[in-house]
């Protein structure tokens, strides 16, 4: 545990710069008034050294710039019309169709049929008598090998071994494409749990190819539940749907997730669940017209699938003085999905604040003094209640109760200044004897205001012993 | 158009005229007029290699995006494909090729697959029922694209999820593959030296391809004498920090994508002299960032807080040389002026460009949450109270901040702490859920198993003594004039490039303990060098190493290593070559499992 001095030594003594300009300010305006005061020479601003640029920044000619430019000539009414005068000869040869049956077995081509190649002719090797006749010497540049002629289990693993071998996940892939086909399940499955790259690469392509099926069967086979879980819960994301969501979380529940994760998506299915009531029962208020609130501020957005603190905010919007019983009660949604003091306290100040309602906003901050102490107390610093105020437009009637309880007394006098709390300035100058300050203040404050009034008044208050 | 690649330590145009050529190869197979469609994610990376005039001179005649539907009619014999191996994209090409048989039957159909050919893709084209109709399937092995004289990526996104997370070690192949290419072209490299599993897994594979070589020497002086594999995961701190160079901050927020950034208009609105301000522009401001930009190359690995001196000094050598319009008096002054014109006037709107982005940076860096979230990530570098929940990272949940932002600093904790208490780290899951949507458990699943957020499993934290013994924390991080690789994030010194820069002096023998308390094995391998190619070095001669990032690199690790090369008693140049290029953000989003993530 560091002690109290440690804190106070480390806060005083280290380097922890503020990252600013220091003198730069000058710096960067000389170079900005250098580049205004220098001559515009020529009309042109592109000189032969300078690339040609189109506003965009992309030079002309890019590739990015020609596709955008080749394509709206194309679509520029004209249809059909060439961007580019063509050079192409009448009667120019076809080519010919080489018809590919593209499969998998001509995967090894160019490059990669060296490696066969090369593996085939490993020493008297079983595998290589197979693959020999596939490969002719290099003519074409094509060469393909079958991989259905690896007829036993014994060679299919022996190729997958190789295949691995190479480190080429499309090799990897290809291989285990025809594997899948040639192999039942179980003994496919069987065979990968001791082979975890080829495994890897396998579980790979059943999510890109989206065989959730299998996918889930390997997870559970090699007793990888939780993966099995989050990749089931995963489907969740693309049901846009709020009923069948619903559902599918449901399902989702009997997974096998971590323990916390488990609480988490139960939280996730009840906070839909919640959602979905308190939608159904606004959308009914808001249509009827008759419930104030909604027609001062109409709703937005619908609330289902939105997170659960934007869920609580509006709560705190719509529906804060629902008794605490109801389901749409920011306090039942507090107490229900555990939400944190801060977390809650925020949300709710920047809800009612929204709605300017003062007075519920001063209620947050007094009504847990049950020692019947007036005190206010916040679980965020002050600073920062007041940055959520003022960006709420709170008068400075309200904002200066919450300027005034800023702990440290520069920064408190700096928002004080900022937001013109007039009487916390003069108060603070009138306790600290400061006659000079006080004066230079006059000047800040409107002509003929209150403000400027108690200044004189205290200027002419022959009680007063100022230190200057 | 690519003259910077030459620039460099090695000459890297090369390896792009290679690619070319290997492009032109493609295209005349398809014997007369072309159309290209596009998946336009690779529009930006072959922008890197080609232009458009390059595809023109071989019949192209047209080119389109890939879209669903039907595609545009073209009068062209041949429609060609350029497309990433997805499988999304093949269902649309089915879509595209299906309704074209119907019009026309005269348009011969080809697809080109970058970087490889997918079993997986032709297998859904041959269930689509239009594999038939394909002329020529081809892929194009862009495995490394050069971005800058000393910089190579493959950007292949999703190449830390599939190798940390999946286990998928496709993305290894892939490298060592393209490592063979660059050695094809650059000579065999003498020396390879890895951190981690991935790292020895591309070493083991490029042995192996060298063997199948056997017989086939390489002929090519070796320009590179080391190759450093290192491991992402070795250093999964790093990425998380802010960086803080000016090109670290460029991507930071507004994001690079294939050398280009896309900026708010307002500040670059052009105005003529005597002219009204015009309606601002609305679409953004684009502009290409590379070393071939004298300015840029001078301002983008710098410290952003020097950032504003140096476009001042810029600005004044500028005025002065237009000043020198007055003295030129004679016929061969003037002559010699305005030959000059045209230089000093992309200096100067360089300078302007410049002016403007340092500018939009400062707004934000300057700004109370910029700071405070810097400071948060200072205390976690540092070891500060890593061990419980930090209040500021739940007030900025309270408030809803981007949660990237958020996974960012949990993970970072996570990475400092060597592991969160049991109770932190479910205080911090239960809290982001309730605020973003329970379906983030997906996300916070995959940085677990990335070993991003982990619950601490002994109370052992080897975390200060790597930091100590690597001296990754620097006090008096000198930004302006930097002395240490810790510049690029004020006081962090990238742990990754420590170890970079410790390999080269004194050698990893004198860290082997660190070495142990990192993931993965470290390992040093030799590769024969036919005899008559062993470089006889001149004296002060510098050695050339080659850093392959698997997993990502930073802008701000890339500065560091172009410090260490430029350092003057380092003796040591570096070449850097990842599988992409990320940011945190970016990093993370790379991890996420929800609609959103997956969306380009």
């Amino acid at each position: 545990m560091k002690s109290r001095g440690d804190e106070e030594e480390y806060w005083n003594t280290s380097k922890f710069k503020a990252f600013t300009f220091d003198d730069d300010d000058d710096e960067l305006k000389e170079s900005k008034e250098a580049v205004k005061s220098l001559p515009q020479l020529s009309d042109q601003d592109d000189g032969d050294l300078v690339e040609k640029v189109s506003w965009s920044g992309e030079p002309v000619g890019s590739i990015s710039w020609s596709v955008r430019e080749t394509a709206a000539a194309a679509g520029g009414g004209t249809d059909g019309e060439p961007a580019f005068p063509s050079r192409i000869p009448a009667d120019a040869p076809n080519v010919a169709k080489v018809n590919s049956g593209y499969s998998l077995s001509s995967l090894f081509k160019g490059r990669k049929a060296a490696n066969v190649a090369a593996f085939a002719d490993a020493s008297g090797d079983p595998l290589g008598r197979i693959l020999a006749p596939e490969i002719p010497k290099p003519k074409s540049e094509k060469q393909a090998v079958s991989l259905e002629r690896f007829r036993c289990l014994q060679d299919k693993m022996r190729l997958l071994d190789w295949s691995v071998g190479t480190h080429d996940g499309n090799v990897i892939t290809a291989v285990l494409i025809s594997l899948k086909k040639s192999l039942s399940k179980e003994v496919l499955i069987g065979e990968l749990a001791s082979r975890q790259t080829a495994l890897r690469h396998f579980l790979n392509y059943l999510s890109e190819s989206g065989d959730e099926a299998l996918l889930g069967d390997i997870y559970s086979a090699l007793g990888r539940t939780e993966d099995a879980a989050l990749l089931q819960y995963k489907r969740h994301l693309s049901i846009a749907d709020e009923e069948k969501r619903r559902d599918f979380l449901k399902g989702c529940l009997s997974l096998q997730f971590s323990a916390e994760d488990q609480s988490q998506v139960r939280d996730q299915l009840s906070l839909l669940e919640r959602q979905m009531v308190i939608e159904a029962a606004d959308r009914q208020a808001e249509r009827g017209g008759k419930v104030e609130i909604f027609q001062r501020f109409p709703r937005r957005a619908s609330i289902p699938h939105m997170p659960l603190i934007t869920t609580l905010y509006y709560c705190c919007f719509y529906h804060y003085d629902q008794p605490e019983g109801s389901f749409s009660s920011p306090l039942n949604v507090r107490q229900s999905f555990k939400i944190s003091e801060k977390q809650f306290f925020v949300t709710a100040l920047s809800a009612r604040a929204k709605q300017k309602s003062w007075s519920d906003v001063d209620a947050l901050f007094t009504s847990r003094s049950w020692l019947g102490f007036t005190r206010k107390k916040s679980p965020l610093a002050f600073q920062k209640v007041v940055d959520i105020l003022h960006r709420n437009a709170a008068p400075v009637r309200v904002l200066q109760d919450y300027v005034g309880l800023v702990d440290d007394a520069e920064a408190r006098m700096a928002l004080a200044h900022q937001h013109k709390c007039h009487d916390l300035v003069i108060n603070t100058y009138r306790d600290s004897k400061d006659r000079r300050l006080l004066l230079g203040y006059r000047g800040k404050v409107e002509a003929g205001s209150a403000a400027e009034r108690k200044i004189d008044e205290l200027l002419n208050d022959s009680q007063i012993r100022w230190k200057n | 158009m690519a003259a910077h690649l030459s620039y460099g330590r090695v000459n890297l145009n090369i390896l792009r005229e290679a690619a070319r050529k290997e492009l032109r190869e493609f295209l005349d197979k398809c014997a007369g007029s072309k159309a290209i469609v596009w998946d336009e994610y690779l529009t930006g990376p072959f922008g890197l290699i080609a232009q458009y005039s390059l595809l023109k001179e071989h019949e192209v005649e047209k080119m389109f995006t890939l879209k669903t539907g039907r595609l545009p009619s073209a009068d062209v014999k041949n429609i060609i494909f350029f497309v990433r191996p997805r499988l999304e994209l093949m269902d649309i090409i089915a879509e595209n090729v299906f309704n074209e048989d119907k019009l026309h039957s005269t348009r011969d159909f080809h697809i080109l697959f970058v970087p490889r050919r997918s079993m997986l893709c032709e297998q859904r084209l041959k269930e689509q029922g239009v594999l038939g109709s394909f002329i020529n399937i081809d892929e194009y092995i862009l495995d490394l694209i050069p971005y800058d004289g000393d910089l190579l990526s493959m950007e292949y996104e999703s190449a830390f999820r599939e190798c940390y997370l999946e286990n998928d070690q496709t993305s290894l192949y892939h490298t060592a593959k393209g490592l063979m290419t660059l050695q094809a072209l650059y000579g065999t490299i003498p020396q390879i030296y890895g951190k981690g599993e991935c790292a020895r897994h591309v070493a083991n594979m490029m042995l192996r391809m060298k063997r199948e070589f056997a017989g086939i020497q390489n002929q090519i002086l070796p320009v590179f004498d080391t190759l450093l594999l290192l491991d992402r995961n070795v250093d999964l701190l790093t990425p998380l920090a802010t960086q803080l160079t000016y090109e670290g901050l460029i991507d930071e927020i507004y994001g690079i994508t294939n050398g280009y950034v896309k900026l708010p208009p307002e500040k670059f609105a052009q105005k003529k002299q005597g002219e009204a301000s015009k309606d601002l522009p609305t679409e953004p401001k684009k502009l290409q960032l590379n070393s071939a930009e004298e300015l840029y190359a001078e301002i983008r690995d710098k410290n952003f807080n020097a950032v504003g001196a140096a476009l001042s000094k810029k600005a004044k050598i500028i005025s002065a040389a237009f000043e020198e319009r007055h003295n030129a008096k004679t016929v061969g002054e003037i002559k010699q002026f305005v030959s000059q014109l045209p230089h000093m006037q992309a200096a100067r709107s360089s300078l302007a460009n410049h002016t403007s982005i340092a500018e939009l940076i400062k707004d934000i860096t300057t700004s109370e949450a910029f700071f405070d979230n810097l400071t948060v990530e200072q205390e976690f570098m540092t070891g500060v109270d890593t061990d419980k929940v930090n209040t500021y990272i739940e007030d900025r949940i309270a408030q809803k901040d981007p949660l990237i932002k958020i996974l960012r600093l949990v993970c970072m904790q996570s990475v400092c702490n060597n592991g969160l208490k049991q109770k932190v780290l479910d205080h911090y899951k239960r809290e982001i859920l309730q605020t973003y949507g329970y379906e983030y458990i997906l996300t916070l699943n995959n940085l677990e198993k990335g070993g991003l957020l982990k619950p601490q499993t002994s109370s052992r934290n080897n975390n200060p003594t790597i930091r100590k013994t690597l001296k990754l924390w620097m006090e008096d991080a000198n930004e302006q004039n930097p002395n240490d690789i810790s510049y690029v994030y004020s006081g962090y010194a990238p742990l990754s490039i420590r170890l970079t820069q410790l390999l080269a002096r004194p050698g990893w023998r004198s860290i082997e303990e660190v070495l142990k308390m990192l993931p993965g094995p470290h390992f040093e391998e030799r590769q024969q060098l036919p005899a008559g190619l062993h470089k006889k070095r001149q004296q002060g001669e510098n050695r050339t190493t080659l850093v392959f990032f698997l997993g990502g690199v930073t802008y701000a690790e890339i500065a560091a290593l172009r410090f260490l090369s430029q350092m003057e008693d380092s003796g040591m140049e570096y070449v850097i070559a990842t599988t992409k290029l990320i940011n945190g953000a970016s990093w993370i989003k790379s991890l996420m499992d929800t609609p959103e993530a997956q969306m380009h």
